[in-house]
């Protein structure tokens, strides 16, 4: 028997046209929190999901107690012994605490050959199970009525009540109050004493430093290697997660920077967790990046810009004079306009012809007698875009669910060239675009910032950000953590001192900074 | 490869495949049936349906139904049956005056286009589902027009007569209205604004709203566009048949619903033609028509409905789902 309790060994896995994991390392000692870090991307979490069965690893061997096991499937790895809390959680949330715990498994009673669910026992257990992790609700309150931390809670408590040895923890605390935090590290504590592994993922360095025995670092899906973590400072731990060798694959350009066009000044938004205060401005010719960890609030607080989410403060200004917006639509009047990141959800129109893609944010542009629509002259519009864009498409009548990721990217760049706003948000440019395309998204927009719009590029890939940005702005869990304007100070290490400062001094506990932010649990 | 064309094109032309087969089959079974007076009479009554169904096209299209189109048609057929009663003791109210038709036709479309924007009001600003919203409307017009048309309204003016009993060019006026309305719906749907908004907010409405789309005021006005419709439908029925009540034009939203889906209108929104709707309104016709006349027991005639509209939209899914 070895000294782990769980080991992976060469964990390789590949996406087409990525590799996500390659000979990643991890050992979990029994009765130890092991952080697991990284930046955005680093294969922390398609690890776990490979630990967990719900990824098939390609190559690299799993050893539970010192025995070779293979996982097929989420219900193998809990009989074997392995439970998950998910980054995001799903729970059914019109439904009790206790049918939660037990879904799949309720118990049952027989009357001869009908069985039926046996409510009293599942609650009774439920209710025994929840006092193991000292959580004293009600096991049948229903779990919508819960908050996220005390859900979190019913999922330990889950994992507790099938004798899990090892519990992967996938950023439990990003969108806990500090008070949820103390909790669950009280549990956590609980079951480090009960002799459970704990893998715990998360970028709070304060967290990691109060609760991890050891932490294990991974960088571009690689094992960068593992350290106990009494022997690494913050510092430390940022150098290696960000040790890469940056090679300069961007276009070069020269544009002349020129008046601020957007004055945002205490943006906040109506959720207290979200974005709050958050000031910044944007110059004509500029393309002006934004970087963060997953959870800093970026692509909210742009959301809230373009008249998609609602604000609760703040004013927005545009050449100088202050504009109100409440929809995408008055955004637009302003001459704004955002390509969002979730490109599926709320970004193309799938049933649609690239035609109607393009058309439908430009339709006022085109009309005869104020009313008809002017197909001749959108048919031009969007052939000259199509050859501009080098958009790779029979004919415009196609419909944009069949073209790539690449290929839609570059319609609704199309459908923004033909709003033709001042300011162009583009959040996350290039996730889920190959290579080749993403050099031309690239292209076209440093083409665009030559001709004076100013873009706003949210951007969690560091090469890209480093490499596409004039000036770059960091964000952490929500508030604006630096401005980063000379080129020489464009650095990973920098952009990530910035992205990981979750409280207001860095160094200080996060109970201080954040008192005020504190929800009742 | 040359083989599964073929198969191709029978698999998507499959619903009207099927009628053309039956035609000629219930044709040389039936002589009758083959005759210009039983033919006129199945477009006759397809010119009202044909209304129903591009008014409830557009609410499918943005991924929604109308359960109100039945009532409405009711409704719009005793408005305008007040006003084309002829004076004298049948008139239920006698103090109406004698409006000229087109006025009748107007004021119709315009009471239940107001209470089109009503349903489509509560969809589209306070996020009723479209099937809770329309069939609340349905109870509340059934339950408005039980208490205003108390009995049965008959007795028209003699200009009733004109729609249906009189031609032009051959064809019959109240064809030409539907034809029209045909025509004019093509035109929203593919040349304004409001059409391609339409096809938006059903193809993902999400990205409706962040494309500057107005999302809401597009909802309303299709559900009172769709009334209208409706309203004018109701008129034409009370004109064929020289009157109306309250049941008048009961459960044809089911049947407008299903002729659309045959047609290729999608129920999960974004597709559809206003071909689709009238090829979907052909098919439910003539193949009524057809089994009538081959002497399908009547009972059984519904249960053929049900297998068309299974066959149909099984059919039409699969060439979206094939594709992904």
């Amino acid at each position: 028997m070895s000294e782990y309790l769980l080991e992976l060994k060469g964990v390789c896995k590949s996406f087409p046209g990525v590799k996500a994991l390659d000979g990643v390392n991890l050992s979990l000692r029994p009765g130890t929190v092991h952080a697991l870090m990284g930046e955005n991307g680093a294969g922390k979490s398609t690890l776990m999901k490979c630990l967990f069965g719900i990824y098939k690893m390609d190559e690299g061997e799993i050893y539970l107690e010192g025995e070779k096991v293979t996982i097929t499937d989420p219900d193998d790895a809990m009989n074997k012994g392995i439970a998950m809390v998910h980054q995001e959680l799903q729970p059914v949330l019109a439904r009790s605490v206790g049918e939660n715990m037990y879904l799949g498994r309720f118990p049952v009673k027989k009357y001869g050959p009908l069985q039926v669910i046996d409510h009293k026992k599942m609650y009774e257990e439920t209710q025994y199970w929840l006092d193991q992790v000292k959580m004293d609700f009600n096991p049948k309150a229903l779990l919508g009525s819960l908050s996220i931390g005390q859900m979190q809670s019913v999922e330990i408590a889950k994992a507790v009540s099938r004798n899990a040895k090892v519990v992967i923890l996938d950023e439990p605390t990003s969108s806990l109050s500090d008070k949820e935090v103390e909790a669950l590290f009280r549990i956590m504590n609980d079951l480090r004493d009960k002799g459970v592994a704990m893998v715990y993922i998360s970028h709070k360095m304060d967290e990691i430093k109060r609760i991890a025995d050891d932490i294990t670092i991974m960088r571009d899906g690689q094992y960068v290697g593992t350290w106990p973590a009494s022997e690494m400072t913050t510092d430390d731990i940022i150098r290696n997660m960000v040790g890469r060798e940056l090679t300069n694959v961007y276009p070069e350009r020269n544009v002349e920077i020129g008046d601020v066009v957007l004055e945002v000044e205490h943006l906040s938004s109506i959720h207290e967790r979200s974005f709050q205060d958050v000031s910044f401005n944007l110059r004509k010719g500029e393309i002006l990046g934004f970087g963060g960890l997953v959870g800093a609030q970026r692509t909210e607080m742009m959301e809230g810009i373009f008249g998609i989410r609602n604000l609760s403060g703040g004013t927005i200004k545009v050449n100088g004079k202050e504009v109100k917006i409440k929809s995408p639509a008055d955004a637009m009047n302003s001459g704004i306009g955002m390509i969002t990141e979730d490109r599926r959800g709320n970004g193309i129109f799938g049933c649609l012809s690239i035609k109607d893609n393009v058309g439908v944010a430009v339709y006022n542009k085109y009309l005869k007698a104020g009313f008809v629509l002017d197909h001749p002259s959108m048919n031009k519009v969007v052939n000259d875009s199509i050859d501009k864009l080098r958009i790779k498409t029979p004919s415009m009548k196609e419909h944009i669910e069949h073209l790539s990721g690449g290929n839609q990217q570059k319609v609704i760049i199309a459908r923004w060239l033909a709003n033709d706003p001042e300011i162009l948000i583009m959040d996350e440019p290039t996730r889920g675009i190959d290579v080749g395309a993403k050099h031309e998204i690239y292209e076209i927009m440093n083409q665009l910032a030559a001709q004076g719009k100013a873009i706003i590029m949210i951007s969690s890939e560091m090469a890209e950000l480093l490499g596409m940005s004039d000036r770059i702005y960091v964000m952490c869990a929500g508030k604006m953590r630096g401005e980063i304007t000379e080129k020489a100070e464009m650095t990973q290490e920098n952009v990530m001192a910035y992205a990981t400062q979750f409280s207001d001094t860095p160094g200080t506990a996060p109970e201080k900074a954040d008192s005020n932010q504190a929800t009742q649990i | 490869m040359k083989k599964n064309k073929t198969l191709d094109f029978l698999m998507d032309n499959g619903v009207i495949i099927l009628v053309v087969i039956l035609v000629i089959v219930t044709s040389f079974y039936n002589k009758n049936f083959m005759t210009w007076s039983n033919w006129s009479n199945i477009i006759e009554i397809m010119s009202y349906r044909l209304v129903i169904a591009l008014g409830i096209a557009g609410c499918i299209i943005t991924a929604g139904c109308d359960l109100s189109a039945g009532r409405m048609i009711g409704f719009g057929a005793c408005i305008s049956g007040w006003f084309m009663q002829k004076a004298g003791s049948g008139k239920l109210y006698p103090n109406l005056p004698e409006i000229p038709v087109i006025l009748i036709i107007i004021l119709t479309m315009l009471i239940c286009g107001a209470f089109g924007s009503i349903t489509g009001s509560f969809i589209a600003f306070l996020h009723v589902p479209p099937f809770i919203s329309t069939m609340a409307m349905m109870e509340v017009i059934y339950g408005l027009n039980l208490i205003l048309t108390p009995k049965n309204l008959g007795g028209y003016r003699d200009s009733y007569k004109f729609f249906y009993k009189t031609s032009f060019l051959g064809i019959k006026p109240g064809i030409w209205i539907a034809l029209g309305m045909a025509a004019l719906t093509w035109f929203i749907f593919n040349m304004t604004r409001h059409g391609k908004y339409m096809y938006a907010i059903g193809g993902n409405p999400q990205a409706a709203e962040v494309a500057g789309v107005p999302v809401r005021l597009t909802l309303v006005l299709i559900y009172m566009k769709a009334a209208m419709f409706y309203g004018l439908a109701g008129f034409l029925i009370g004109v064929q048949v020289n009157g109306a009540s309250v049941n008048t034009g009961l459960g044809y939203e089911m049947e407008a619903i299903a002729a659309c889906t045959i047609g290729g209108v999608s129920v999960s929104g974004g597709r559809g033609r206003v071909s689709s709707a009238f090829i979907g309104v052909a098919v439910f016709e003539i193949l009524k028509t057809a089994l009538r006349f081959l002497g399908v027991n009547n009972n059984i005639q519904w249960i053929a409905l049900g297998i068309i509209i299974y066959i149909a939209i099984s059919l039409d899914i699969r060439k979206y789902v094939a594709k992904k």
